[in-house]
């Protein structure tokens, strides 16, 4: 990648080739070109050499504490989600090679399914082989043309791609702005299918959103209701179910989105429902049929581990010990933070601008500590942040560590 | 409300996100003259929306280039 990237500015001339379609990237190019012109080390190609724990590794040759895998209940080295994913390897094969809805639907994937309705004590759960493309398959295929998708600005990729793919129209509305949301859906035409779309942990600041007020505003105007809970499921909520569980408005969700690749600790997306015609989303939605479904080893991984979330209280509280600790520590240490309270288990750092934060992420690195590096456009405001999250396995030693790491970087790039 | 009132209420609406002064015609591009990025666009059609009480949705932006088509799409929405 690194080599495509430093001839980019002198690409070769091909006869025939009038307009080179790269062009457009131009832009990204001579950003991240200037950014490792600067000489820090590249942000976004980090490779881990050597996985210790679900909070240590070998990155870039160094023993590094992982303070940036949303891996919330580090369950990616639990010895029964291990045994179950080496059993099921073994018995059932490598891959499945097939679509659900052809060659692809094994014991696991039904398990899996089983343990999601189990987990959140709804109907009916779908399977995606990643979370992304829950999202993206879900909304595209449920809004339709002459539907009206209201979504928040700052709404995670993977559902904007799902209102693009889709045939509705799209309609934002300021980030957690409920009169925002209301106005907007006020002023859909009488007799058009309404989807509001919200989050229940925004991925970028770590804060949550009022889902009580806002689910109550999307029902009286007559609204479907779906909610992402990626970054909550396993520890937010009595049952680990997320924020709408949390704030008694579980049962007013149509659709609750998730993912295996952070609580549960593999790979996947789902999609839960009560709506009693759901199941023929499994024909109907393009972006489950017509992919591979997910290898035997990876559903067994996540039924065993999402069987487990739902008895870890005791590792619920001490990531939210880890994550107040943080957040308070660092707040101390004088860093601006994302939320002035810990909403959650991420806790964003903003930093002055891109360069200044890609030095602080360097800096960090060299003293042992991974966290992401996010800038615009992912983002919201174009702001550039560290962004942490933490892990129920990290110890209190650990966060003590990461604290005096942060405190380091901070006075040597100038940051507090 | 004619196009006229429109434009001129448009006009007072943009006033405070065209920062560097451009001077404003029918043909006045956001994303070229104005340099809008994705925030400003969001900021500034949410503030055309509360003023004539319409919803512009990202498919009806995607076809809005400049000043004069957004002034005709406000009018056709508005029912004028």
């Amino acid at each position: 990648m690194s080599e495509g990237v430093s001839q980019a500015d002198k690409p070769a001339v091909r006869e025939g080739a009038a307009i080179d379609l790269f062009a457009k990237f131009d832009d990204t190019i001579r950003m991240r070109r200037d950014l490792l012109a600067s000489g820090v080390e590249d942000p976004f190609s980090l490779v881990m050499e050597k996985v210790l724990s679900p909070t240590r590794a070998i990155c870039n040759g160094r023993d590094t504490i992982l303070l940036g895998t949303y891996n919330y209940m580090g369950m990616t080295f639990d010895p029964d989600v291990i045994a179950a994913g080496q059993k099921a390897l073994a018995d059932f094969g490598s891959g499945t090679t097939g679509s659900r809805v052809l060659n692809g639907t094994y014991q696991g994937h039904r398990e899996v399914e089983d343990a999601l309705r189990a987990f959140y004590a709804m109907d009916h759960a779908m399977v995606f082989s990643t979370g992304y493309q829950a999202n993206l398959g879900i909304i595209s295929t449920i809004a339709g043309k002459g539907d009206y998708i209201v979504l928040d600005i700052d709404s995670h990729a993977s559902i904007w791609d799902g209102c693009a793919l889709g045939n509705a129209e799209v309609v934002p509305f300021k980030h957690n702005d409920i009169e925002a949301m209301n106005r907007r859906l006020g002023r859909i035409p009488e007799g058009a299918g309404k989807l509001v779309v919200l989050e229940g942990v925004y991925s970028m600041l770590g804060d949550i959103a009022p889902l009580k007020d806002m689910i109550a505003v999307a029902r009286e105007h007559g609204a479907m209701v779906l909610v992402d809970e990626a970054h909550s499921m396993g520890f937010i909520g009595p049952n680990g179910r997320g924020v709408a569980e949390d704030q008694g408005v579980l049962d007013q969700v149509d659709f609750v989105i998730g993912t295996f690749s952070k609580s549960v600790g593999t790979v996947g997306g789902f999609c839960v429902s009560n709506h009693p015609k759901f199941e023929i989303l499994r024909l109907v939605c393009r972006p489950y049929v017509f992919t591979a479904s997910l290898p035997p080893s990876v559903v067994a991984t996540a039924a065993t581990s999402i069987r487990k979330l739902m008895h870890e209280s005791a590792k619920r509280e001490h990531l939210w010990a880890n994550s107040r600790r943080l957040h308070g520590g660092l707040r101390d240490l004088g860093f601006r933070l994302g939320t002035d309270e810990p909403q959650s288990a991420i806790v964003a750092v903003i930093m002055p601008d891109l360069e200044k934060g890609a030095a602080m992420w360097e800096a960090l690195l060299r003293e042992g500590l991974y966290v992401n590096l996010a800038r615009p456009p992912a983002t919201p405001a174009n702001i550039t942040l560290l962004r942490c999250s933490l892990c129920a396995e990290h110890s209190d030693e650990e966060v003590g560590t990461i604290l005096g790491m942060f405190e380091r970087a901070g006075k040597s790039i100038g940051i507090i | 409300m004619d196009r006229a009132q429109v434009d001129s209420r448009i006009s007072s609406l943009l006033e405070p996100f065209n920062k560097a002064s451009v001077p404003i015609t029918d043909s006045t591009t956001f994303a070229g003259d104005l340099e809008f990025d994705s925030l400003t666009v969001m900021d500034f059609v949410a503030a055309i929306e509360d003023e004539f009480d319409i919803i512009i949705s990202m498919n009806q932006q995607a076809e809005i280039e400049t000043y004069g088509q957004l002034v005709d799409a406000v009018c056709k929405l508005s029912g004028q």
